[in-house]
């Protein structure tokens, strides 16, 4: 089997209601940016009978209903997409997440540092400097998989979860960084803690950031991050 | 308008708030959750004359108990083969009946089937979370999880001696062990022994079984190589298969990407059925081709929509 890539997707049909547009096997800039184009373009295009889109990183899994339309249809729809989202410039907007990596709120700080080492300012500023940008969504709601942490702080996970780590944790791991919205086990380090609310569940825009946006880390204090954790 | 309290006097593991589910928020990591088996959630909504979506009761076989502290409501039990009774006098599954002030509803697993949905004649009055009421296990957000001592009020609460009575049950509605896959998307993963395996082998369902999926057991299907894919979106219906060859198929409350191959995947009108069946029941898999899949998927609406055509009848009919 050809392996797919971005000239040359490949279109798997899923069941009664579902298909899979690949544009590679292994991650990489050219198959994401395939990704985000084709997602933009369906976006726009709102074919009938797609219920959702959801992109990941080198593939687009179409969600279709089946007294709509089939996977034959959909797939020539998409074939046409494709051509024409070649043109279109990815626009991506520049999201701006908080941090403190003071104290409490980063526990894994001076073992990042050890492991990699750097002093603890020096993983801070390394982290500052990343070009972060939202790859995927997955694991939870609203657990954005931010790309772009530098190589200089990129870690294995720990062997072992760490349970009960609180929403709003800003944590990496390899060339990952996330920040966390539910108290949930991870095995990701900890680097600082953020009172950006990246998912608001009640409010019209609930998900702070669209997969493809850019992502700028800002850091703040203790007495700051307090501050914004009272405003709510 | 009447308003009715009821109380939770008992609650087994698993039981929680229901409705059309969540679509659209995949992409954000979000699953769409709602009913395990969805026609019985619809059954039961549509036999009362209720909005097809509303929210509800979704009962496992732990069972639950509920008191009416006041007022009164009619309500439909549909899916599963469960028993049920109002302070002893028994009263059918797949039924409409009327639960009074002090009176005592007990609901426990009955003859077949695994999830049994509890439908008001009025509004269930639930927390909304990202447009649905649907509880998501995994964080509890949405109607939630229901425990002993919690209170349900059910606004404009309507009494329908009128829409009492059985609601007959069809036969698709039972637990299905036959169960049609497309191959993939990762098939090519897997030697021909467990693409062999997967289809002329019964897989038994496992007591890891819950509203995110069910393990299954039986031949391994262990996938060449230590294999890991970037990770990607998985669907309802996913077989997906860990490096030591384990399979088992997502289900409502799946988590919405992962990493893992999957050698197949199980029709959405087969999951209803499936989700009846219990731990250690056997299933098959049938492979057909996708354009095959979407024309059962028509064939199937047409006769669900036919059975709730007869029940929109039934209720026009009935006399007040």
């Amino acid at each position: 089997m050809t392996v797919p890539s971005p000239k040359n997707p490949r279109f798997t049909s899923i069941a009664d209601h579902a298909l899979l547009v690949e544009f590679g096997e292994a991650i990489s800039d050219p198959a994401h940016e395939a990704v985000l184009r084709l997602d933009r373009a369906l976006t726009e295009a709102n074919l009938a009978g797609v219920r959702e889109t959801i992109p990941a990183y080198v593939n687009v899994l179409i969600d279709f209903d089946p007294i709509e339309t089939d996977h034959a249809s959909l797939k020539a729809a998409v074939e046409t997409l494709i051509k024409t989202a070649k043109a279109v410039a990815l626009t991506p907007a520049i999201r701006e997440v908080l941090v403190c990596y003071e104290g409490e709120f980063a526990p894994d700080l001076a073992e990042v540092a050890k492991r990699t080492g750097l002093t603890a300012e020096a993983v801070i500023q390394a982290h500052l400097s990343g070009d972060y940008q939202v790859a995927m969504y997955g694991f939870a709601p609203g657990y954005a998989y931010l790309a772009g942490t530098p190589r200089d702080i990129q870690l294995d996970r720990k062997p072992a979860p760490v349970r009960g780590i609180e929403a709003g944790a800003v944590m990496i791991a390899g060339p990952q960084c996330l920040v966390t919205t539910l108290t949930m086990p991870t095995g990701w380090w900890i680097i600082g803690q953020s009172p950006t609310k990246v998912l608001s569940p009640l409010s019209e825009r609930p998900f702070l950031f669209d997969i493809g946006d850019k992502i700028r880390f800002r850091r703040i204090s203790r007495d700051e991050y307090l501050a914004a954790k009272d405003r709510g | 308008m009447v308003e009715t309290v009821l109380k939770i006097a008992a609650a087994g593991p698993l039981i929680s708030i229901q409705d059309g589910g969540r679509a659209g928020f995949m992409r954000f990591g979000v699953p769409a959750s709602g009913a395990m088996d969805k026609k019985a959630l619809v059954i039961a909504n549509r036999a009362l004359g209720r909005d097809s979506a509303a929210p509800v009761i979704e009962i496992s076989r732990g069972g639950l108990v509920l008191e009416c502290l006041s007022g009164a409501v009619t309500l439909a039990l549909v899916g599963g083969g469960f028993l049920a009774d109002i302070d002893g006098k028994p009263l059918g599954s797949w039924q409409i009946f009327t639960l009074s002030e002090a009176k005592r509803l007990t609901i426990t697993v009955g003859p077949w089937g695994s999830w049994t949905y509890l439908a008001f004649a009025g509004t269930l009055d639930a927390a909304l979370w990202l447009q649905s009421h649907s509880t998501h296990s995994q964080s509890g957000f949405g109607g939630g999880k229901l425990n002993k001592g919690n209170a349900l009020i059910v606004r404009d609460a309507e009494i329908r001696p009128d829409l009492e009575g059985a609601i007959p049950c069809p036969v698709w509605a039972r637990p299905r062990h036959l169960l049609h896959i497309t191959y993939g998307p990762q098939d090519r993963f897997f030697p021909p022994n467990a693409l062999k395996n997967i289809i002329e082998s019964p897989f038994a369902l496992t007591d890891s079984y819950d509203r995110m999926g069910v393990r299954l057991s039986g031949p391994s299907l262990r996938p060449e190589g230590s294999l890991s894919i970037p990770s990607e979106a998985v669907l309802r219906g996913s077989i997906q298969v860990s490096g030591d060859g384990i399979p088992a198929i997502l289900l409502s409350d799946h988590q919405t990407t992962g990493g893992y191959p999957k050698i197949a995947t199980v029709l959405s009108d087969d999951i209803d059925g499936f989700v009846q069946c219990r731990p250690r029941d056997k299933v098959h898999f049938q492979p057909i081709s996708p354009e095959r899949a979407v024309m059962m998927a028509r064939q199937r609406q047409r006769v669900f929509d036919a059975y709730l055509a007869t029940l929109d009848r039934r209720r026009d009919t009935s006399v007040g």
